[in-house]
Order: C-alpha cells, then sequence, then structure tokens
C-alpha cells in the first residue's frame, strides 16, 4: 500500500502545538469524577440519560439478519413494562446489515449507524475503504464510524491519516462521521491528543475511542483527553464535536462517573445523545436494572430483563 | 472570535442531588473541659466558650478556656510524665503507644472526618480523603522511628527535650495536631498542645483516644483557649521547646518572647507561594494544579499557590479555561460528599478575606468570580482570581489565607522566578512544564521550602515541611521532623 497522499484541501493542523498531557494528572482529575456521589432523582435522571445515549451494537462475524431484528426490537422496547423510557440513540452494526436494520427500525427515531473503512482494522486501500462508506450510506445508515489507519499515523503520515478522513467525511455526504481512533494501539494520551486533534481538523462530527475489538477499549483517563481535545477545538473554532467512548463500559455506575466527567468538562451542551454515545452492547440491561432498583429498592434477577 | 458568545454552559441542566454524609455515628458532649493529666477537668477559673459550625453559624458545643493557672497544672503533669513512666521506657514500648494511636485514629476515621468538616467547615472529601488518612500515616510514621533513633542520628545520642509546648492553627486541625504531638512522642517528649479556639473539637477527640489508649496521664495534655493561653503555655518557664503553627505576626511575637530562655523552637508560618506555569505546560491538567493549589481548604493553607505567573503566550487560554473550571466547583454544606469548597472557618476570617477582595479592586485589579449559588447562614466566599496586578498590590504581596488568586503572566523564565522570589515568605512553589532540564533549574530558583513540579499541595509523612524567610524556622515531617524534639549528645 502507498501512502503517497492526495493534496489536501484544507492544511494539516500542526500536532507539535497541540497541548501536552500529563498522565498522572488525567488520572487524579479522573478519580476526581469518580468520587462524585449520585443519588436519588439525580441518578434515575441520568440512568435514562444513558439509556438514551447507547449506541446498542453487534459486531461479530457471526451477525445474521435475524439477529440485528431482534436487537432492533429491543432498541425500540428497551423494557416495556417500565414507563416513561427513552429508547436507544441508536442501532451500530456491518454494512451488510444496514439495509435490514434501517427496515426493522422503521419510524422509530432511531438512528443506524455503520461501521465501515475495513473494520476494525483499516487495512484496505483507500478505493475499497470510500466504497465501502458509500454503500453503507446509500443502504440508509445515518451515521458512519470509520477507523483510522494507525499504521500511518504511529509511523507520522499525518497527511495520509488526515486525507483519508476527510475523503470518508465527503463520501459520507448527509451522514454524520465518527472517527475511531482505535485508542488502545495509539500507546500515549499525548498521541490521543494529537489524534482526536487531527480527526476534528479533518471534519470528524464525532471522535471515538475505539473499536471494542482491542484491548484496552474505552478508559476514563483516554476519554478525558479527548473531551479536553474537543473543548479545545470548540475554544477555538467554534464547532461541536461528539463524543463515543466505546467498549468495556458495561455497568451503570462506569456509564455515571462518564457523564460526571463530560458534564465537568464540557458542559450542558454536550449532555444528549446529538453529542454523546456510549458504544456497548451489555450497558442497557445494566442501567435498566439499576432503574429497577431505583422503582423498588431490591434488585431483580437478570432473568426479568430480556437478552438479544 | 468572540469569547463571550463561545462560553462553556455549566448551570442549569442536570445537578447532582445533596448526598450528606450521616452524622448518625459521632457523638460531640455539650460541653468539654481541659484534658490534663489523662482526665477532663474543669478549668481553674471555670470560663467556657462556644464552638460553632461555619456552615450553619449553629452552636457544636462547649469549651474550656485555659487560664495560667490551668497552663501550669498541665505543664506540671506533663514533667511529671515525662520524668516518670515515659521517657524511661523502652523507646519500643512507646512506639507501641504511638501504633495504637495512629490505628484507633484509622479505625474512627469516619467519626473524625465528619467532626471535622462540622467543626471546621472543609468539605467532608476532604477531611475523609486527605486530612483523617494523612494523620493517621504521621502517626504511623514516627511510631516507627521511636526505636531508631540511633539510626536517624548515628554515631550520637538521642535524648528527649522534655515538656513541648505546641500551638497550632485551625486550617488542618487534626493533621496538625499529628504533625505536633507524632514526632514529640516518638522523641520521648511530653506535650501541652492548644487547638485554635475556633477548631477545638479533633483535639478534644484525641484526648478521649489517648485516654482509652492507656497512654501514661501527662503524656499528652490538651488545653483548649485562645491567644492568651497559647502565650502562657509559650512563655511558661518549665516547656523546654515550642512548636508554632500561625501566623507570621504571632510567630515573631513568640521568637521575641522566647529569645534568651533557652527554648528550641519550631514555627511554620505564612506564605505567598508562586505557582509558575510555562507555555509547554500540560495545561489542562495545570489548570487543575492551580485549582488546587488555591481553592483546596478554602485556601486557608499557608502553602496555597496564591500567585500564579503564567508565561504571556499561554496566559488567556490559561485563564479562559480556569474560569471554566471554577464554574464547576461546588460550593456549600462541607459535609455534602460533592462540595468542592466548604464554609470560611471564621466570621473574623471572611471578614479579613472580604476586606482583601475590596482592596484588590480598589488598587484597580479585574476580580472575577465563580457564579455558583451560596447558602444564605453560614461563611462563604466563592473562589476568586484577580488579574491585571502587579508586584506592587497588596493582593499579591499580602497572604490572603482564602479562595483568591493574584494572576500574573511573565515572558522568560529569569523574569518568573525574580517575581517569584521577590516576596518576604518562602514556603511552598510549584512549577508546571514538560521540560525535565526547566523543573531542575527552577525548583533550584525558587526559594522556598517545598516546590512541587507538574503537582501541588501534595504531602507525606517522610518529606520535610518548612520556610524560609518570613515563613518560618526549622522543619517538621520525615527525618528532619525529629531534629526538631532532640538534643543530640555524643
Amino acid at each position: 500500500m502507498t501512502l503517497a497522499a492526495v493534496p489536501s484541501k484544507t492544511p494539516v493542523p500542526d500536532l507539535e502545538r497541540v497541548a501536552r498531557v500529563d498522565e498522572v494528572g488525567v488520572n487524579e482529575r479522573v478519580a476526581r469524577f469518580q468520587s462524585r456521589s449520585i443519588k436519588t432523582e439525580s441518578k434515575i435522571e441520568a440512568l435514562k440519560l444513558v439509556l438514551a445515549m447507547i449506541d446498542l451494537t453487534t459486531l461479530e462475524g457471526q451477525d445474521t439478519p435475524g439477529k440485528v431484528r431482534q436487537l432492533c426490537q429491543k432498541a425500540m422496547h428497551l423494557h416495556d413494562r417500565m414507563p416513561g423510557l427513552p429508547h436507544v440513540a441508536a442501532i451500530c452494526v456491518y454494512p451488510t446489515m444496514v439495509a435490514i436494520a434501517k427496515k426493522a427500525l422503521g419510524q422509530s427515531g432511531i438512528k443506524v449507524a455503520s461501521v465501515a473503512t475495513a473494520f476494525p482494522s483499516g487495512m484496505a486501500p483507500r478505493s475499497i475503504k470510500l466504497e465501502e462508506t458509500r454503500m453503507a450510506v446509500a443502504e440508509g445508515a445515518d451515521e458512519i464510524d470509520m477507523v483510522i489507519s494507525r499504521g500511518a499515523f504511529l509511523q507520522g503520515e499525518l497527511g495520509f491519516v488526515f486525507d483519508e478522513i476527510a475523503a470518508i467525511k465527503e463520501a459520507c455526504g448527509a451522514a454524520h462521521l465518527k472517527v475511531i481512533l482505535e485508542t488502545g494501539e495509539l500507546g500515549t494520551l499525548d498521541r490521543v491528543r494529537r489524534a482526536s486533534w487531527l480527526a476534528m481538523h479533518a471534519g470528524a462530527d464525532f471522535i471515538k475511542t475505539s473499536t471494542g475489538k482491542i484491548q484496552p477499549a474505552a478508559t476514563m483517563p483516554v476519554t478525558l483527553v479527548m473531551l479536553q481535545a474537543i473543548r479545545e477545538y470548540w475554544y477555538n473554532k467554534g464547532r461541536m464535536v461528539g463524543m463515543k467512548p466505546a467498549g468495556g463500559i458495561a455497568n451503570s455506575k462506569l456509564a455515571l462517573h462518564y457523564l460526571v466527567m463530560l458534564r465537568e468538562t464540557l458542559g450542558n451542551a454536550w449532555m444528549t445523545p446529538e453529542w454523546f454515545r456510549f458504544g456497548a452492547s451489555s450497558l442497557a440491561n445494566d442501567v435498566l436494572m439499576q432503574l429497577q432498583k431505583q422503582a423498588t429498592g431490591v434488585y431483580q434477577s437478570a432473568d426479568y430483563f430480556s437478552k438479544d | 472570535m468572540d469569547t463571550q458568545t463561545n462560553k462553556l454552559a455549566f448551570d442549569g441542566g442536570w445537578q447532582y442531588a445533596p448526598a450528606p454524609e450521616s452524622t448518625d455515628h459521632i457523638h460531640i458532649d455539650e460541653r468539654y473541659g481541659l484534658f490534663i493529666g489523662g482526665e477532663f477537668v474543669e478549668p481553674a477559673d471555670g470560663g467556657y466558650f462556644t464552638s460553632i459550625n461555619p456552615a450553619s453559624e449553629e452552636p457544636l458545643a462547649e469549651v474550656a478556656t485555659a487560664t495560667a493557672a490551668d497552663v501550669d497544672r498541665a505543664v506540671a503533669a506533663a514533667r511529671k510524665a515525662f520524668k516518670g513512666p515515659w521517657s524511661k521506657m523502652h523507646a519500643a514500648e512507646r512506639g507501641k503507644y504511638i501504633y495504637r494511636l495512629a490505628r484507633i485514629l484509622q479505625e474512627r476515621a469516619r467519626e473524625f472526618a465528619v467532626i471535622e468538616s462540622l467543626d471546621g467547615g472543609k468539605p467532608i472529601r476532604e477531611s475523609r480523603d486527605i486530612d483523617i488518612p494523612l494523620a493517621a500515616a504521621h502517626f504511623f510514621y514516627y511510631a516507627g522511628w521511636a526505636d531508631k533513633l540511633e539510626y536517624a542520628f548515628p554515631g550520637r545520642k538521642a535524648l528527649p527535650l522534655g515538656v513541648a509546648g505546641q500551638v497550632i492553627p485551625w486550617n488542618f486541625p487534626l493533621l496538625m495536631l499529628a504533625w505536633k504531638i507524632a514526632p514529640a512522642l516518638a522523641c520521648g517528649n511530653a506535650v501541652v498542645l492548644k487547638p485554635a479556639e475556633t477548631t477545638p473539637l479533633t483535639a478534644l477527640k484525641v484526648a478521649e483516644v489517648v485516654r482509652d489508649a492507656g497512654l501514661p496521664p501527662g503524656v499528652v495534655n490538651i488545653l483548649t483557649g485562645a491567644g492568651d493561653t497559647g502565650a502562657a503555655i509559650v512563655n511558661h518557664p518549665d516547656v523546654d521547646k515550642i512548636a508554632f503553627t500561625g501566623s507570621t505576626d504571632v510567630g515573631r511575637s513568640i521568637q521575641k518572647a522566647i529569645a534568651g530562655s533557652g527554648k528550641k523552637y519550631t514555627l511554620e508560618l505564612g506564605g505567598k507561594a508562586a505557582n509558575i506555569i510555562f507555555a509547554d505546560a500540560a495545561i489542562d491538567e495545570a489548570v487543575e494544579g492551580i485549582v488546587n493549589g488555591i481553592f483546596f481548604n478554602q485556601g486557608h493553607v499557608c502553602c496555597a499557590g496564591s500567585r500564579l505567573f503564567v508565561q504571556e503566550s499561554v496566559g488567556d487560554e490559561v485563564i479562559r479555561k480556569l474560569k471554566d473550571r471554577m464554574e464547576t466547583l461546588i460550593i456549600g454544606d462541607p459535609l455534602d460528599k460533592n462540595t468542592d469548597i466548604g464554609a470560611i472557618n471564621s466570621a473574623a476570617q471572611l471578614e479579613r478575606i472580604e476586606e482583601y477582595l475590596k482592596i484588590g479592586r480598589e488598587e484597580g485589579a479585574e476580580m472575577h468570580q465563580s457564579s455558583c449559588p451560596v447558602p444564605e447562614r453560614g461563611y462563604w466566599c466563592r473562589p476568586t482570581i484577580f488579574t491585571g496586578v502587579s508586584q506592587s498590590n497588596r493582593v499579591v504581596q499580602e497572604e490572603i489565607f482564602g479562595p483568591v488568586l493574584a494572576v500574573q503572566t511573565f515572558r522568560t523564565e529569569e523574569e518568573g522566578l525574580t517575581k517569584a522570589n521577590n516576596t518576604p515568605y518562602g514556603l511552598s512553589g510549584g512549577v508546571w512544564t514538560d521540560k525535565g532540564a526547566k523543573i531542575f533549574k527552577m525548583t533550584q530558583g525558587v526559594r522556598a521550602g517545598v516546590i512541587w513540579a507538574n503537582t501541588f499541595n501534595k504531602f507525606d509523612p517522610t518529606s520535610p515541611f518548612g520556610g524560609y524567610k518570613e515563613s518560618g524556622v526549622g522543619r517538621e515531617g520525615g527525618l528532619h521532623g525529629l531534629d526538631a524534639y532532640v538534643k543530640l549528645e555524643v
């Protein structure tokens, strides 16, 4: 594969000028978010918000149309016995499943997100990545979750990565573009911050931590660094960019810590499914169990909550 | 770009519901006597004063005022304990008693944290996570030294001084008590300690712990009272050593009072620390460090980073981020687990802080405060920064001891150092940069007892603490802290 880049329309930002990150300081800040105590009505409100922010995800080689339809049913009917619940933000699937999900979700208002660009490795020529993106959009995807070329980024081929994101953004048309940095492969928080900066300048509507296929996936320190980059970008350019931590957020308590972090870093404007998503498959049921506990004072067995 | 419209919104929206720490498990007596010779006794002249909760202005307990006669009794009890069991006891046995105090403090940590927050106004998050664990850690640390003094001072014999008179401030009541009592006991001294008049309760609770731990009567005596009580302790002829933490003015008068008396002394006094942010620092983390440096414990910290120096190319960025961060700080009920900034310790201190806010504005500085709502009752001060100030402003020169930060910019390392050192104080300082060589250059150049690099307000029992210039004499903590409580013989 050649790294020779198409000439870019906008100049690649100078990543040397991106703010440094101090890992110890980031971890201390995260510990402060984790020490916030979320009780009673503020807990219920936040748990419902978490549900509304979920990108309910299935990204397996063994996915079938039937499984995707079941997941769509779950997305629309999280737990009908409990009144007043929101639906999730989106279903996240492979491109071949987009049409099936689109049809199953109908007029529910739930978005269809499709991974693209040779997810999860990103190891394919650009022409194929573009074709895959156009195909997913044509099938009805509202959102495209692309992966960056980590190899090129780590080699210092920043122009290549920048142009690729910009090209995919163009191929997305009206669909929103989420750019997956795969932070577990970037190694340092400084690189996470730089990659975030590059993706936002190249046109990302959202930046996203991980594919979920690599460990570590989303962590609070990594997400904080990305939120700080979003804030910096907004200070500089006045454009809001969304955030999606994905992978490893499996329980309510952790999700609430993420909301605390979001609130205290970016403020209320970002506290909606339009600007923040959780990429998760098992989080929803844990949140439902917690909501049940808040309502009745006791936990119910997991068997009372549907698993799709 | 218009920075006014492009502002992060932290008001409204999702808020944290109240999460108050329970007070069911604590007990405060209606009235406390003086702890002399292992028991609580009535004060000689029968006087009592009231300790209040600064967050509600409600009374918490009545506390005795110790007069000269009480100080006489306490010093006599301490002398007796020193001559009798304490200094003759095998050092390892002495260590056991100190370990016991440390363990009881740890076991009763929740209770101590709640009382510390009730009496002093500090947020429960800080008393729970910092004050009480650190106090216990000091006892553990010095307990370990008790039977190892010959290794601390190789080739010399470390003998106890006798009776130590100790006077502590209201900003870290239990922690300062630990800093004072733990090394004194480890070296074999007996103590007479006076807590501050606005925060006596945790010291009185320690008196109960001392009694319950079975320390020989008189080894630890706790006398409550105001300045007169402190003066009586300092001036008592049978006290061998004075350890004081508090204001520079009082420290100066203590030095005068004991001049020529032969009393050994350590003074830990005021500060006006420089926190220096370079353009190549991790700015977002540096902003956290600024917040931690000045707003920790309502700014009632002698080593608070109250003078901020920002390299000019990142000046606007740092101030903008700092202002946004200040909006997320929650002021209110100290017992709420989500409170970041508690109550100002006393009406008098609030008045003093407000006086400085007035002075700052009158001198032409631009004042910015966070917009967080504050409760109606109690003593409160919003986090405050002054910009547009110079070295000549009083808010830059004088210790305010509140959540008030004075911000200046600098261009070169030399200018930063010159301004940082242009103060009569020298207790602490902070340097923020991604470049290691600059850390070494700056930390060697700043004339202060403690300098933090890429962090602020970090404490550990093993690390000595103390000031240059008007910030004090002597060191507390670590190996150096032992030196203050022994006389060395060959």
